[in-house]
């Protein structure tokens, strides 16, 4: 009965303004996909109606992660950690071969991308772990979850995908911030990190491949450019600042529409809607963003306990990591890591966890109301 | 911390701490709002610039050249299809690497490739790196387009000289624009690659020969895949130029000077038109407008003969006896001589403790101005110097623009040298000796002139006085508005003189031809005034003409008008190293004034279809 009610009630809670902010960026994204991709073969079929499938499928992952009790979801978390690390090391001897990073596993036509399920993952165990039982001290608190992290965070790297590896950091580096952790540790730590710095310096360096060494140099000096090393960020600054207050209108963006900015329709499609939209247009596309991650917020400051808590800020946290950075690295603010756009940008893996994880968002608010029952 | 109260704490602080990230987050949200402003408010126009020059690439159209006619309409000058290898640096992703593959596809000098690229001037501009290339080479280059982004081939007019040699010196030729002309404000608008006249009526006329560059756009893809063209300005083709010459009289000079050095000129003194200006050795503008290599350049500089050299206006000579003319004139104005005054000559003038020899060693017995002239007594002019002074005879020299420039509208005219007391003390610092008046009286010392100068100078006497700016250009055709502009003749001014001065003179010009030291130059056809001239190259000779070395052998004059009765035609022939000037200047102008005169005369043009004017452009004159 309880049962039954709460499920009834879980419908009455189903966010419109919430699912609507998500369909409008979502829009805007095929909008933008399409504009670049218009006169270009996408395969099978065009990347617009490829992206659409992707969102009908992240719709349905959406449901599901909205439906599970995140409870029993939680519980799954080390077996899925498990099979992370197993697909992981798959790519990493058998992942197909992609610009030189070994990201993709194939599934007949389609590739999937071990990542970016592993975002969601690394979630799921972080919020796992703290919520379990009481940490104390910053051994439980800070470097037992640390090693967790640490092979999932290292066969990432050795993709090589900094951008993923970058938001596990920052993803439990905001787990962190939200357990609370005592200033000697923090203190500690960071002091470790100075100190270790010029050390792993080298290490970290030397592990880069050659294309992401030259995107940290074109990043430290754009205009340093003897093998074009700057091109993709120089074109996509140019991109965004032509598009001047109001923008060259759909598909008239001519950066994108005659190739000068690569990857228009992936990681830098921010630019393409910059270009055509206009500051006008970009003002909205970021009030957007706000108005969601506000709303995930909302969501997590009421979470009936800590994991729900937990795991909404993990998400939420992923999703601002990704559109600040991907959006600071289009605008020439940071050096070029190569994450998409969310939401936005084309591609299936990251459509469909992006979906899923705000799923499972809402069903932290759907469960919150649990608590008086 | 206890371990029971955790959870209490840890939520209670939750809260705080999501405080802390929304304002992170609303900070950080600002921060990109702010840099997304800047880049596409503050600086978007900027970045808009740079998209567009991203997307279009110009290209300047260059302008086609003015034609060149000859005062008949005969084509001189033209321009023909030709194909042109551009670089815009800004799609150059290697340079070196460009320099390599350009110079092992074309064979080119790759440092001159790398002299082109490294030049002031735009990235974005395309620069010209090589003219004139073959069909096979441009092809070539297609072919490999993907391989070298950032180069085209264009397809462009280059000048052409259909006649080769022929007027070379007075033509000119062109070439592109360089580094020092480009800071002057005369070439303010053109760039590097650009074409200017760089000698003769090219070079003086440039302004309105040169035409005006146009602009095209074309939008290209990253990948430098054309996808439409939109021209911003169409180019305006230069002017025409209608030239004073005739190029058949321009022909028959030079192959009257053969292979001989010197000069000709033929000029109407009616109205100062030059007819014809030939000047040997020459050279083929057609291959000076082409890029020479440096060595091919020192080879012409150096080239002993000086074939760039015009000698008509350039080379500076003393007149020897052509100077008598002006003496003459002078001896009778000044009234230092009257027309009948004899002077006694045996052969040679002691003056000091020096004789000045007279050409004839015999003498010529007691001769007035008449005699003095026909037979070219030096004597007389010696005593006739003497009597005047240098001063005086700079005068009267000046009178008949004599070391002064003629204004012809040719680069670098120069101008000889009139001397005089004054000219001495401020060029050699030193006071004039009397003998030296003497030298002078007879054309040699210190005078030296251009032949253009004694074309002019016999003009003026033929046309009693009267003088005329030499002039090249008789009109000008503006292409724009297809107003065909005559350009008037430009008075000089008169000498004054008396006309009875100028008969007598004229007089005996004419006996000069008849019965005097130019013989040879004596015509059936038409009456012919003249006077020939010997201009000693080496102070001191031995034994006959033949055993000298040809480069100390005098040089021949012959200055001539005719017909005598109503002159429309002035020639000076100035024959290198060729002796004297009635046995090797004479003839050639004799031979030169009866092809005008056929030329001119209605009978003779009536049969030859070929004189008929405007071959090619509508009958301009």
């Amino acid at each position: 009965m309880i049962d039954r009610l709460t499920e009834a009630r879980g419908f009455d809670n189903f966010d419109l303004r919430y699912v609507g902010l998500i369909l409008a960026i979502l829009g805007l994204g095929v909008l933008s996909i399409h504009s670049v991709t218009h006169d270009q073969q996408g395969g099978i079929a065009p990347y617009y109606l490829k992206q659409l499938i992707w969102i009908g499928l992240g719709a349905a992952a959406f449901l599901v992660m909205w439906v599970w009790d995140y409870h029993s979801l939680a519980r799954l978390a080390y077996p899925a950690y498990a099979l992370v690390l197993l697909m992981l090391l798959f790519v990493l001897f058998e992942g197909r071969a992609s610009k030189g990073a070994q990201r993709w596993i194939a599934l007949g036509p389609f590739t999937f991308q071990p990542s970016e399920f592993a975002k969601l993952v690394l979630i799921l165990v972080l919020a796992h772990y703290y919520s379990k039982a009481p940490r104390v001290g910053w051994l439980q608190r800070v470097i037992m979850p640390g090693l967790l992290m640490l092979p999932g965070l290292l066969l990432i790297l050795k993709q090589p995908d900094l951008g993923s590896g970058l938001s596990f950091v920052a993803v439990y580096a905001a787990m962190l911030l939200m357990v609370g952790v005592r200033s000697q540790a923090l203190g500690v730590m960071l002091l470790f990190s100075v100190m270790l710095f010029p050390f792993a310096w080298e290490g970290v360096w030397g592990s880069l491949h050659d294309y992401q060494r030259q995107r940290i140099m074109a990043f430290v000096d754009p205009d340093y450019d003897p093998g074009g090393k700057g091109y993709h960020a120089l074109q996509s600054k140019i991109a965004i600042g032509s598009g001047e207050l109001t923008g060259k209108g759909l598909f008239g963006g001519t950066q994108s529409q005659l190739k000068f900015l690569p990857e228009g329709h992936t990681d830098f499609v921010f630019a393409v809607f910059a270009e055509e939209w206009g500051f006008l247009g970009v003002l909205v596309l970021l009030a957007l963003f706000v108005a969601l991650i506000w709303l995930s917020l909302e969501i997590a400051s009421k979470a009936k306990d800590q994991l729900g808590a937990l795991l909404a800020v993990g998400i939420v946290s992923m999703l601002c990591f990704c559109v600040v950075v991907n959006i600071g690295m289009t605008a020439g603010m940071f050096p070029i890591v190569g994450i998409p756009l969310p939401l936005v940008s084309y591609g299936g893996s990251a459509t469909i966890m992006t979906m899923a994880s705000l799923g499972l968002l809402l069903n932290v608010k759907r469960r919150r109301l649990s608590l008086f029952y | 911390m206890a371990a029971g109260n955790y959870a209490e704490t840890e939520f209670g602080d939750f809260h705080r701490r999501l405080m802390i990230l929304r304002v992170g987050l609303l900070l950080v949200v600002a921060l990109l709002g702010l840099r997304l402003w800047h880049l596409q408010v503050r600086e978007g126009p900027y970045y808009r610039d740079l998209s567009e020059n991203n997307r279009t690439r110009q290209v300047l159209l260059e302008p086609a050249r003015g034609l060149i006619y000859d005062r008949h309409g005969v084509l001189l000058a033209n321009n023909v299809p030709s194909f042109s290898l551009y670089v815009t640096l800004e799609e150059v992703k290697d340079r070196e690497l460009l320099i390599g593959q350009l110079s092992e596809l074309l064979g080119l000098d790759p440092a001159l490739i790398r002299k082109k690229l490294t030049a002031k001037g735009g990235k974005l501009l395309p620069r010209k790196v090589k003219d004139r290339m073959t069909l096979r080479d441009a092809v070539l280059i297609e072919s490999h387009r993907l391989e070298l982004p950032g180069v085209m081939v264009q397809v462009e007019s280059q000048r052409n000289y259909p006649g080769g040699v022929i007027a070379a010196h007075l033509l000119g030729y062109v070439g592109e624009v360089s580094a020092e002309q480009l800071e002057k404000p005369e070439f303010s608008g053109l760039h590097q690659g650009s074409v200017v006249g760089q000698y003769g009526v090219e070079k003086s006329f440039d302004r309105h020969v040169r035409g005006q560059a146009g602009q095209k756009h074309v939008e290209v893809d990253a990948h430098g895949n054309e996808k439409q063209e939109v021209v911003v300005e169409q180019p305006q083709a230069g002017n025409d130029l209608y030239l004073t010459i005739d190029v058949r009289l321009q022909k028959v000079a030079e192959d009257l000077l053969g292979l001989e050095y010197g000069a000709i000129v033929a000029l109407d003194p009616t109205n100062g038109d030059i007819l014809a200006m030939a000047s040997r050795p020459g050279f083929d503008p057609n291959v000076l407008s082409r890029e020479l290599t440096p060595k091919q350049w020192v080879e012409i500089v150096q080239d002993e003969g000086r074939p760039l050299n015009n000698r008509a206006s350039q080379g500076q000579y003393p007149p020897g006896s052509t100077f008598k003319v002006p003496m003459a004139v002078a001896a009778l104005e000044t009234k230092t001589m009257a027309p009948s005054s004899t002077v006694s000559c045996n052969g040679g003038y002691q003056f000091g403790n020096r004789l000045y020899h007279d050409w004839k060693a015999s003498g010529h017995g007691a001769v007035a101005l008449h005699e003095a002239l026909v037979h070219s007594c030096d004597v007389y002019f010696y005593t006739v110097g003497q009597r005047m002074g240098i001063d005086t005879m700079a005068e009267y020299g000046k009178e008949f623009g004599l070391g002064q420039s003629t204004g012809v509208e040719l680069p670098s005219e120069r101008t000889g040298i009139m001397p005089s007391t004054a000219w001495k003390e401020k060029a050699k610092n030193a006071p004039w000796l009397p003998g030296e008046t003497i030298s002078a009286a007879i054309g040699q010392g210190y005078v030296t002139v251009t032949p253009l100068q004694m074309a002019s100078l016999i003009g003026t006497v033929a046309n009693n006085g009267v003088n005329y700016r030499p002039r090249l250009v008789r009109a000008v055709m503006d292409r724009t508005i297809g107003n065909l502009q005559e350009l008037p003749a430009v008075p000089r001014g008169k000498v004054k003189a008396k006309p009875e001065t100028f008969r007598l003179v004229k007089e005996a010009l004419a006996e000069v031809v008849t019965k005097g030291t130019a013989t040879r130059a004596k015509s059936s056809l038409v009456t012919i005034g003249g006077k020939t001239g010997t201009a000693q190259v080496a102070a001191l000779r031995t034994g006959p003409e033949e055993n000298i070395p040809k480069k100390f052998r005098d040089h021949a004059w012959f200055v001539a008008f005719a017909p005598v009765e109503s002159p429309t035609i002035a020639v000076a022939v100035l024959a290198e190293h060729m002796g004297h000037g009635g046995a090797a200047a004479a003839p050639l102008a004799k031979e030169l004034i009866e092809t005008y005169i056929k030329l001119t005369s209605p009978a003779v043009t009536a049969d030859d279809s070929t004189a008929k004017p405007a071959r090619r452009a509508p009958e301009p004159l």
